[in-house]
């Protein structure tokens, strides 16, 4: 029986959204507060990411958000953080720049707690796989917040950036032996770049895509669909 | 650095040289390995294919094959190509002859933009440059702010006019703030945006037209993959860039952006930078770039840390003192700072010819705590007892240790290591060959001291 071009063409997008669709669960907002905790590479929009998830939460949801910026690195993050928490009508916990990231994580955690607030999410530094310390150091800022809140970080999100190569994979796995990463967030997809690399990341660490991000404006993050992106990956 | 692409083609080009003859089908299984490390590399396909048939060509032809050691012929070729792939000799920025140098970046979000202006203002007033900073990112949120403090901290000026101002107007007016102050360079911070952006790439368009950069630099992640031709050239059409700033490279990129950029757009890398801190910043060198990746080190760009660190007279006057016996612990001390200064030794280590070979030296990260420990020590020590390590009896040994924290073990050891140490020169200076059974002892650490201690990750 000859095969019918489109037919293999759609099994094909059948097997690659399988592939993509690897260990998927809704991001669990159950507990109260529910803490999300995130990490990626420099540059890779963590704290776009943060911003657009909370004005999500708390314009959509009606959720009460608190955000604690615990990149005490980058000059300005605070600043940034503050920007978005006061777009999306979120608390801010913050510290002076160069403070000890974990007692940010733990305030914010705990200021969450007192005011009974829905979710809090803790912005980190960004930091390259590669260097140690830092993937330590983000490792303590878990333990930091589980010791404010057993249980918590409820969700370790890993931002990508959709136009890493290989390297992604690498990423990926690391961050999850520092982090228990739950799952990526796959930002930038609006370029020209497909983000292939999560098929690696998901198939080989069984780490799903959550969320994708998709532009500038606040609107422009998605729940991940993988039979959409195995659509855009192999061409209509 | 690339370690795995580096790893791939050492293996190839070790079992070539190992040929006494090579056939021509030997070459091919050897590019065909090649082929395959650039593209896990994820070095662009179009570059691998057009790479490895000049490579083979070159290979193939006769004064290759018939020479009376091929394989050290073919790495030869080898290291040449990869030299020209990643954009020949290395260029430096374009100065203007009078008036303030404008240079322009440009690049995707996320890439590593502002970082890059602060470190590459810092480079430049190195030289003596006295540079100002515009503030041309309007979008993100405190992305002022950050140019602000990371400038500061840069030393340069950093004008800024907030976040309402379209951001033409705003670097034309820096531009002409520059001009009234004499600055040297200006260079101009965008936002970051997405190449498919018309708008914003029609907005950068506007802004290199209305301030006409002498350079306009684009901003790219070494950890970019496939998709890093798309981006630059885009970028190539709407700004025009002169050349590339490679960011993130202390990261394990497999080096794709790095090697395919200079093929896709004809634009050279001129810098690159290579960590969190301002002075992590450099001009690029595609030659010691393309030896670093065949593992044959980087002595020159040794050499020039170590020059920038290193006072002259200092050293002189340490042979000196080796020669006369004169050295103490407190040279010992200044020496060991020195050395430090140049970087985590870890880095220097990549940089050593035939490092990347020796197995138990990859992946090593030097404990610099070790290093802490010896310093502590010492620090701990009187100035009696720094020029004459003999008078270190046990309570004084006592009470170094206990004002370094450290152990009297701790001590004892680094008193020992001196005094072989000491010999050894001494050995040395009278023109005597060190005793080569001793030199054993100290390597294998019988008696051993505190030396930086290898630890595999």
């Amino acid at each position: 029986m000859p095969a019918d071009g489109a037919a293999v063409h759609d099994r094909l997008i059948e097997i690659v959204a399988e592939v993509a669709a690897t260990g998927r669960a809704p991001i669990d907002l159950s507990a109260q507060p529910a803490v999300v905790l995130m990490v990626g590479v420099n540059g890779t929009g963590k704290t776009t990411t943060i911003g657009k998830v909370a004005w999500h939460l708390s314009q959509e949801f009606g959720l009460s958000v608190v955000l604690g910026a615990a990149d005490t690195y980058r000059a300005a993050a605070a600043e940034q953080l503050a920007e978005w928490a006061q777009r999306a009508g979120a608390d801010l916990v913050r510290a002076e720049s160069g403070a000890d990231p974990g007692s940010v994580a733990f305030d914010a955690v705990a200021a969450a707690r007192a005011r009974d607030a829905d979710v809090a999410i803790i912005d980190t530094a960004g930091r390259l796989h590669t260097q140690g310390n830092l993937m330590d150091e983000l490792a303590k800022v878990r333990r930091v917040i589980a010791k404010q809140m057993p249980g918590a970080p409820h969700e370790t999100l890993l931002t990508i950036d959709a136009t890493t190569g290989q390297n992604g994979l690498r990423q990926a796995k690391v961050f999850a032996e520092a982090a228990d990463v739950d799952g990526v967030v796959l930002t930038k997809l609006d370029g020209t770049a497909k983000g292939g690399i999560v098929l690696a990341i998901a198939s080989e660490l069984g780490i799903p895509v959550k969320l994708i991000g998709t532009g500038e404006s606040l609107e422009d993050l998605r729940p991940f669909d993988p039979t959409d992106f195995a659509r855009a990956l192999l061409g209509e | 650095m690339f370690d795995q692409l580096s790893d791939r083609l050492q293996a190839t080009l070790s079992d070539v040289r190992s040929r006494g003859k090579l056939s021509e089908s030997d070459v091919d299984a050897a590019m065909r390995e090649i082929r395959l490390a650039l593209l896990e590399a994820d070095v662009n396909f179009k570059v691998v294919k057009s790479f490895t048939a000049t490579l083979k060509e070159r290979c193939l032809g006769s004064e290759v094959l018939e020479s009376l050691d091929p394989g050290q012929q073919v790495v030869k070729i080898v290291n040449e190509e990869l030299t020209t792939l990643m954009g020949g000799a290395s260029r430096d920025l374009a100065l203007a002859s009078s008036g303030p140098t404008v240079i322009l970046m440009a690049g995707l979000q996320g890439s590593g933009k502002t970082t890059a202006c602060a470190k590459l203002a810092r480079h430049l007033g190195e030289s003596g440059k006295q540079v100002a900073l515009a503030a041309c990112d309007v979008y993100r949120p405190a992305a002022v702010d950050q140019l602000v403090t990371v400038g500061e901290r840069a030393g340069a000026t950093v004008y800024e006019q907030g976040t309402e101002r379209d951001p033409v107007d705003i670097a034309a007016w820096a531009l002409d703030r520059a001009r009234e102050e004499n600055r040297d360079v200006l260079i101009v911070d965008t936002a970051g945006r997405l190449h498919v952006d018309e708008e914003l790439m029609d907005e950068l368009s506007r802004i290199r037209k209305k301030v006409k950069p002498h350079d306009v630099l684009l901003v790219v992640d070494a950890m970019t993959g496939q998709d890093a031709v798309g981006v630059a050239e885009a970028f190539s059409e709407a700004a025009e860039f002169d050349g590339v700033v490679m960011s993130k490279l202390d990261g394990d990129a497999r080096g794709g952006a790095a090697l395919s950029v200079k093929a896709v757009t004809g634009k050279p890398i001129l810098f690159a930078s290579t960590g969190e801190k301002l002075e992590d910043f450099d001009r690029f060198h595609p030659d010691r770039m393309a030896s670093r990746i065949l593992g044959m080190g980087d002595v020159l760009s040794l050499i020039e840390k170590a020059e920038k660190q290193v006072d002259e007279k200092q050293a002189l006057d340490l042979q000196e003192k080796l020669r006369s016996d004169r050295f103490t612990l407190e040279d010992f001390l200044q020496q060991m700072k020195q050395v430090r200064k140049m970087g985590p030794l870890s880095g220097l280590l990549g940089m050593m010819p035939g490092m990347g070979a020796m197995k138990q030296l990859k992946n090593a990260d030097v404990d610099e705590g070790e290093l802490d420990r010896v310093e502590a020590i010492i620090l701990s020590m009187t100035p009696e007892e720094r020029a004459n390590p003999g008078l270190i009896n046990g309570s004084r040994r006592k009470r170094i240790a206990s004002g370094s924290g450290t152990k009297v073990q701790h001590v004892n050891q680094l008193v020992k290591q001196f005094d072989q140490v000491r010999k050894l020169m001494r050995q040395v200076a009278s023109g005597k060959m060190p005793d080569p059974q001793q030199l054993a002892q100290m390597a294998s650490g019988e008696g051993r001291a505190p030396r930086p201690k290898m630890r595999r990750r």
